[in-house]
């Protein structure tokens, strides 16, 4: 397991490469790219059950980026654990690459399902759960939504799909940055109560502070499986989260490219091995 | 055919025309699935709020309402990207507005291959073949800003349903001054006598380029500028083909189905001649800047150039063989 000294550095690299990435590519999604940090981080060091020498292991815990705009991040956090070369990040978005904006598991096998129309992940989680049991399998899945994207009604009938099922190796996690493409997720459509709305499903509910890697990594962690509920982490985070004037941009810096000068002031403040994430817990009324 | 700094997409045309428009007819009604500033339904959102409803990520239910409205006596726009407005909400779109003959109008910015680097999830290269295969919707796709202002104002005078696609970045200027655009007419973008390119969208630029390079080869192509995907103008594409004997079909989009498809259809009942189909060739697309795009999937000037001549080539060789 991971300190939190090393998990924070860990964190502050993958943030540089997303936004270096991102500038050199002129494309991509910084601010939920970085709002998914430390939870990527978690999931790849300390959680997921995986083989680095082969990704196709069959008894792999499954990990589904439902939000699949945020691939700067999953591609980043693979480089940091050694599973990617860091040299293929250069050619993200651009012709015949490997790395696509969203990401192709024809092109790169630690990608387990094509993505980036929002919704679709978690029903594939329903199906690779089932597919454990009726496979005679232990391996657990995992699948990471935005806050936004639990708009689409797939996503309930999913949510549906996977308490009548019982399906307990499965678990969702919500990064609940509380922006989206065009604005505060509250103003566009509002999905709060979140917590109620899983548990009304039949999910089993996790808070945590999904900026926080040793907060958010506990919850990650929690005893699953025993109780016949599928489990739901919901990840309370900042969009555009270490940089602060992505902060501030909340939903402006969703499919912003930051300029070289912004690149400069962002890689700037990541450099800075002050800023421990303290969790404040960010509440969902 | 002008590159000038004032051409717009035809994405900022729509945006900006329907914001425009909205202000003096208040049956119009704008629906965004959180992509607002994507399909320029912004200018919209901020002339008349009172009348743009956010329906947040949920397109399937955005085209349900939609339809609902329409009922009451508006004309709601539902504005997404072309993926999601056509394969996401594909069956809401075929009942609730194809079946229904409501008059919703739906709206698919970043149209096909060339949509801002976001790789084959976001590139919409089924979108026409889906629209135009749904009964009672009409098709339209503008090839410039020009154009997309006129349909979007036709779409709106037209009692019904109307898929309107836009791209996403600007593409040289194609409609003459004094042009008026009417929903299932074609235009002649160039005239020609050797062969035919009938095609749509930022597709036509390119057409027109290609014909000026067969030109300098003494080869004379003529243009069709197709923006009424459906109802097809057959007369017009007809008395073009009667002239030339050769087509190529043009479009940002799966070759399957689309501009391509309705041309070999109408040319296979009315007048077999040989066609080759520009576009998507039963493939997705990925990553990467427009000219690396159109280059590597056989869609940039270069390419229908060559399409000219096969098409040229099959007819000779079979008007050979007639006379052997
Ligand atoms: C079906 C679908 N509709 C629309 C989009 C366009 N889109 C991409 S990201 C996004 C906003 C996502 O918000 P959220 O889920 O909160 O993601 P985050 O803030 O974590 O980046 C939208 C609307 C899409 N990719 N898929």
């Amino acid at each position: 397991m991971l300190d939190r000294t090393d998990a924070e550095a860990i964190s502050r690299r993958v943030r540089r490469r997303i936004l270096s990435t991102i500038h050199s590519a002129g494309a991509g999604h910084a601010g939920g790219s970085l709002s998914s940090v430390e939870i990527l981080v978690a999931l790849y060091f300390d959680v997921l059950r995986l083989d680095a020498a082969n990704p196709k292991w069959p008894q792999r815990d499954r990990f589904i980026l439902s939000k699949g705009h945020a691939s700067s991040a999953l591609y980043s956090v693979l480089v940091e654990r050694g599973l990617m070369e860091s040299d293929l990040l250069r050619s993200f978005g651009r012709i015949d690459s490997e790395l696509q904006v969203h990401p192709d598991m024809h092109r790169l096998e630690w990608v387990e399902i094509s993505t980036g129309s929002l919704g679709q992940g978690l029903s594939v989680g329903v199906g690779t759960a089932l597919g454990a049991r009726l496979t005679g399998s232990d391996f657990a899945t995992y699948v990471l939504l935005g806050d936004g994207e639990c708009q689409e009604g797939q996503v309930w009938e999913a949510a549906m799909a996977a308490a009548h099922y019982r399906l307990d190796s499965l678990v969702a996690i919500v990064d609940s940055n509380q922006a989206q493409l065009t604005g505060r997720t509250s103003d566009v459509m509002d999905i709060c109560p979140l917590r109620d709305k899983w548990a009304a499903f039949g999910w089993d509910v996790v808070e945590a502070d999904g900026n926080d890697v040793i907060a958010i990594r506990q919850a990650l962690l929690v005893p699953r499986g025993s109780r016949g509920r599928p489990s739901v982490v919901i990840a309370h985070t900042t969009k555009g989260e270490g940089v602060s004037f992505m902060e501030a941009g909340g939903h402006t810096w969703h499919g912003r490219v930051p300029t070289a000068h912004e690149l400069d002031l962002a890689l700037a403040e990541l450099a800075d091995a002050g800023r421990s994430k303290g969790g404040e817990p960010r509440e969902c009324n | 055919m002008s590159a000038t700094d004032d051409v717009v997409s035809t994405r900022e045309a729509f945006g900006k025309t329907l914001a425009s428009l909205a202000k003096e007819n208040a049956r119009i009604v704008a629906l965004d699935a959180d992509l607002a500033s994507s399909t320029r339904m912004s200018y919209f959102r901020d002339a008349v709020p009172e009348r743009f409803i956010q329906v947040g990520i949920a397109e399937q239910n955005m085209v349900g309402i939609a339809a609902g409205l329409a009922h009451t006596g508006l004309i709601p726009f539902c504005g997404s990207f072309a993926t999601f407005i056509s394969r996401r909400a594909c069956d809401q779109v075929a009942l609730l507005v194809g079946h229904t003959r409501l008059n919703v109008k739906l709206v698919g910015a970043y149209g096909g291959l060339v949509s801002g680097n976001n790789g084959a999830t976001h590139q919409a290269v089924e979108d026409i073949a889906i629209m135009r295969a749904i009964p009672n919707i009409v098709v339209l796709e503008p090839a410039d800003d020009i154009e997309m202002g006129m349909a979007v104002e036709a779409a709106i005078e037209y009692e019904g349903p109307v898929y309107l696609r836009c791209t996403r970045d600007p593409w040289p200027r194609v409609s003459p001054p004094g042009y008026r655009f009417r929903i299932g007419k074609a235009a002649c973008a160039a005239e020609g006598s050797d062969v035919t390119f009938v095609c749509s969208g930022m597709m036509v630029s390119q057409c027109i380029e290609a014909a000026e390079r067969l030109s300098c080869e003494g080869v004379s192509a003529e243009v069709i500028n197709c923006a009424t995907i459906k109802p097809l103008d057959a007369e017009m594409i007809l008395s073009s083909v009667r002239k030339t004997g050769a087509v190529v079909t043009a479009e940002n989009a799966s070759v399957i189905g689309g501009l391509g498809g309705a041309v070999a259809e109408l040319l296979g009942s009315e007048l077999p001649s040989p066609t080759v189909r520009v576009g998507l060739q039963d493939e997705y697309g990925e990553c990467g800047d427009n000219v690396s795009l159109l280059h590597k999937y056989g869609m940039d000037v270069e390419h229908l150039v060559e399409a000219a001549g096969k098409a040229m080539r099959l007819r000779d060789q079979r008007s050979g063989a007639k006379h052997r």
